[in-house]
């Protein structure tokens, strides 16, 4: 077992209706919900497996699929969808070439939808890496996602 | 701080820090709520603690960082007291310049001034902003004085002052009867009259009780309990603990949504300094009352808005309705009675302990009560949160405070209560506000989102819109809900994509009435409601979708083309550039066109011209 998942299940073992909350810390700290730490938490928590992986595939909060480097959260949320948050998904994903939400091959970026993160006013919105994007445009996003990535490239070639 | 305890050492302890912050040092604060962090009033703030250091203003000036205070398309947002300059897109470069001008001298700013723009005059203070002006702030107005991380804030404004009145005498029965006279009705979506779930719960058998506070919102187009707990934690709080006392309870739990980080820990972080000062934990104001409150964070399943779900959730499982011929004030969480509300509801309770339940019911309507605090967002000029009385109308929210429709368009509706609500024509816009009226003209004040909608909007594509939300979050226990959903959206999709047939729209209400009398829970009940309310006062829109595959507000994609207007176009490259899909074609500075069979109609090209050339139709 890692130590950041010993940490997580401190105080909390054999108490089955914390769950949701250590599956919150996990999905935090690791970014994703290994198939490893859903067995972990099942027999520390006294959770038949079958039903950790039924919560953990219930609650949009966690993936079971670990995500890219980078993620996307395209708000999807009434006020943005009519002040144009469906040009912004198709700018998002033509140009980084995804056919759907989901993870690049390259595992660098990972584009998701939500349905609303209750910025409202400030529809549409665009999330990266957990910073806000006010009023976005395809423009200004097309902008963002290129900054981005040639920072990738430069810091790729860098390390080769 | 050593615990507070007894009421009168509150009393004490509120006077002396009104007291302190009473002292004639100029009051600076910066709004810190979700839009002006999201325009980076953090860089403000910094920068002014940085420049109060070097330039001697340390103790002249108070510095206050707060929740939202509403107005949240101008941020970063700066209000100066006493004199009340109200400052709007303030930027770290303007810091310096406003201690210098407006802090020591006395002056405005000219360009940080808010200009009206009914009129074109620059608006000097916050009291003469026209989006304040129609608002009836009794709530919201509250996260203007308080910084959320402060508990003392809390108490100079007054803050456990309601708890302390109720522990000094007032009898359980009593509370309930003072909420009851206020005729506060449940501010979630519900509108279920507060005092009667309380009372129930009270009466119900057991010793084992709990108070939770709903703060799921999950509603897409909400944001008013973040406002109200990220911006007033305590005030939640102590709703809260006056409410496990009327019901007799020990244990409280804020079910909070998962997206809302610095909502957990502001709340987090009250409750720790509750506990400090004796609000929380044994013996609360030396009156005996033992009550503590654990934060939990929900999972994003909008289904846990539905009081068993959240329940469910609660206790660690999937969050699933079950019927509910058993009330939950009677069997909720761990089966034990179990009292829930929403946020708002929970911090609107002291001030009708602290004010009197006559005051309280001295704003709204006959049947609503008090005043509500909106989301107003979508195709309006000012989007943010506000709060009117009851009975105000739909136009005073639209046109006053939200100064009607962006770039010159025509307003023609407003979608109010989220997915379970509905949208009403601007035909309806003198509405009043209320729980019962809006029900009746088939939507609904829901939890508050009130989303505007004009002319490019297409109202079919609103109702897809919503039907595919719902068949998302829909938990698929019961079969109206998992089918009815579905074939609601498969019929809708058909006609914004062309397919659709007359009979279809006979056949929409018909499946839509039967999912809304057959669904287990409030979600699959009210899921036909954005369908059932376009259909009703835009059945003109389906109809030309159906007859005459023509989509008049130029969304949905099968139904239009697009083309460059000649005459308009200027050649700059703009739209070519932007195009992912390489459809668009011509020399700089000449016309340039669409190729059609490689137009996706993806919506980008029209975003980046300026010229407006770009037809859609």
């Amino acid at each position: 077992m890692s130590d950041s998942l010993t940490t997580i299940l401190e105080g909390r073992r054999s108490q089955p209706h914390m769950l949701i909350e250590v599956l919150q810390d996990i999905q935090k700290a690791h970014g994703y919900v290994s198939r490893e730490a859903v067995s972990t938490v099942s027999l520390e928590l006294g959770v038949p497996l079958m039903e950790v992986f039924r919560v953990a595939n219930f609650y949009k909060a966690f993936s079971l699929e670990p995500v890219g480097k980078h993620v996307v959260t395209l708000c999807l949320g009434t006020a943005c969808h009519v002040r144009g948050a469906n040009p912004l998904v198709e700018q998002a994903l033509s140009l980084l070439g995804l056919e759907d939400e989901g993870t690049t091959e390259d595992r660098l970026f990972t584009i998701e939808a939500v349905n609303c993160l209750g910025a409202c006013a400030l529809a549409p919105l665009v999330i990266l890496d957990g910073v806000y994007h006010p009023n976005m445009t395809p423009a200004k996003l097309r902008a963002l996602l290129r900054r981005v990535q040639r920072a990738e490239s430069k810091e790729g070639v860098g390390h080769a | 701080m050593p615990k507070i305890t007894s009421t009168q050492n509150l009393e004490v302890l509120h006077e002396r820090l009104r007291a302190e912050r009473d002292d004639g040092a100029l009051l600076m604060t910066i709004c810190g709520g979700p839009g002006c962090q999201a325009t980076n009033c953090q860089d403000v703030v910094t920068e002014v603690k940085k420049e109060l250091g070097s330039n001697g203003l340390n103790g002249k000036v108070r510095l206050r960082v707060t929740g939202c205070h509403g107005f949240c398309e101008q941020g970063p947002i700066m209000v100066i007291d006493p004199s009340n300059i109200f400052y709007h897109h303030v930027g770290p470069e303007d810091v310096s310049e406003i201690l210098n001008r407006t802090v020591r001298d006395g002056e405005t700013i000219d360009r940080l001034l808010y200009t009206d723009p009914a009129t074109n005059k620059k608006v000097v203070t916050e009291a003469d902003v026209p989006f304040y002006q129609a608002q009836s702030p009794t709530l919201l107005s509250q996260n203007r004085w308080v910084d959320p991380l402060s508990i003392e804030d809390y108490i100079a404004i007054g803050g456990y002052g309601g708890l302390a009145k109720v522990l000094s005498g007032m009898t359980p029965e009593a509370v309930i009867e003072e909420i009851e006279a206020s005729g506060l009705r449940g501010r979630g979506g519900g509108g279920f009259p507060t005092a009667r779930k309380w009372a129930a719960c009270r009466a119900a058998r057991g010793e084992e009780k709990y108070v939770i506070c709903n703060a799921d919102e999950g509603d897409p187009g909400a944001f008013m309990d973040r406002g109200v707990l990220e911006g007033n934690p305590h005030a939640v709080l102590e709703g809260m603990i006056i409410g496990a006392y009327a019901i007799g309870c020990e244990k409280g739990y804020i079910y909070v949504r998962n997206e809302y980080p610095i909502a957990v820990d502001h709340a987090n972080e009250a409750i720790r300094q509750a506990r400090e000062y004796g609000f929380l934990g044994k013996d609360i104001l030396g009156s005996g009352m033992t009550f503590d409150i654990e934060v939990a964070r929900g999972g994003g399943a909008f289904v846990c808005g539905e009081s068993t779900a959240l329940m469910a959730s609660l206790e660690g499982k999937v969050g699933e309705p079950r019927p509910k011929d058993i009330h939950t004030v009677e069997e909720g969480l761990w089966n034990k009675p179990t009292t829930l509300n929403n946020v708002e509801t929970w911090a609107n309770v002291p001030s009708i302990i602290n004010r009197g339940a006559e005051w309280f019911a001295g704003m709204g309507t006959d049947n609503s009560k008090g005043t509500k605090i909106l989301a107003l967002t979508g195709q309006v000029k000012n989007t943010g949160l506000v709060e009117v009385a009851f009975g105000t109308s739909i136009r005073t929210v639209v046109d006053e405070i939200g100064g009607g429709g962006r770039d010159g368009r025509t307003i023609k509706a407003v979608q109010t209560g989220g997915p379970s609500g509905g949208c009403l024509p601007a035909a309806l816009f003198d509405l009043p506000v209320d729980f019962d009226v809006l029900w009746e003209k088939g939507s609904m004040i829901g939890s508050g989102g009130l989303v505007v909608m004009d002319e490019k909007t297409c109202m079919v594509d609103v109702a897809r819109y919503f039907l595919k939300f719902l068949q998302d979050e829909s938990c698929g226990k019961c079969v109206p809900c998992r089918i009815g959903v579905d074939r609601l959206l498969e019929i809708v999709t058909d006609i914004v994509e062309g397919r659709g047939r007359p009979e279809q729209i006979e056949l929409l209400k018909e499946l839509g009435e039967t999912v809304a009398q057959t669904a287990l829970c409030g979600l699959g009940k009210t899921a036909p409601n954005p369908a059932l309310s376009t259909l009703r006062y835009f059945p003109e829109e389906y109809e030309a979708h159906v007859s005459e595959h023509r989509c008049p507000a130029g969304v949905c994609t099968a139904l239009i083309e697009y083309s460059i207007d000649s005459a308009a176009c200027n050649g700059c490259g703009a739209c070519l550039k932007s195009c992912p899909y390489g459809a668009i074609q011509g020399e700089k500075n000449t016309l340039h066109a669409i190729d059609p069979h490689l137009c996706t109609k993806c919506g980008i090209c029209p975003t980046t011209c300026n010229e407006n050339a770009i037809i859609v139709q």
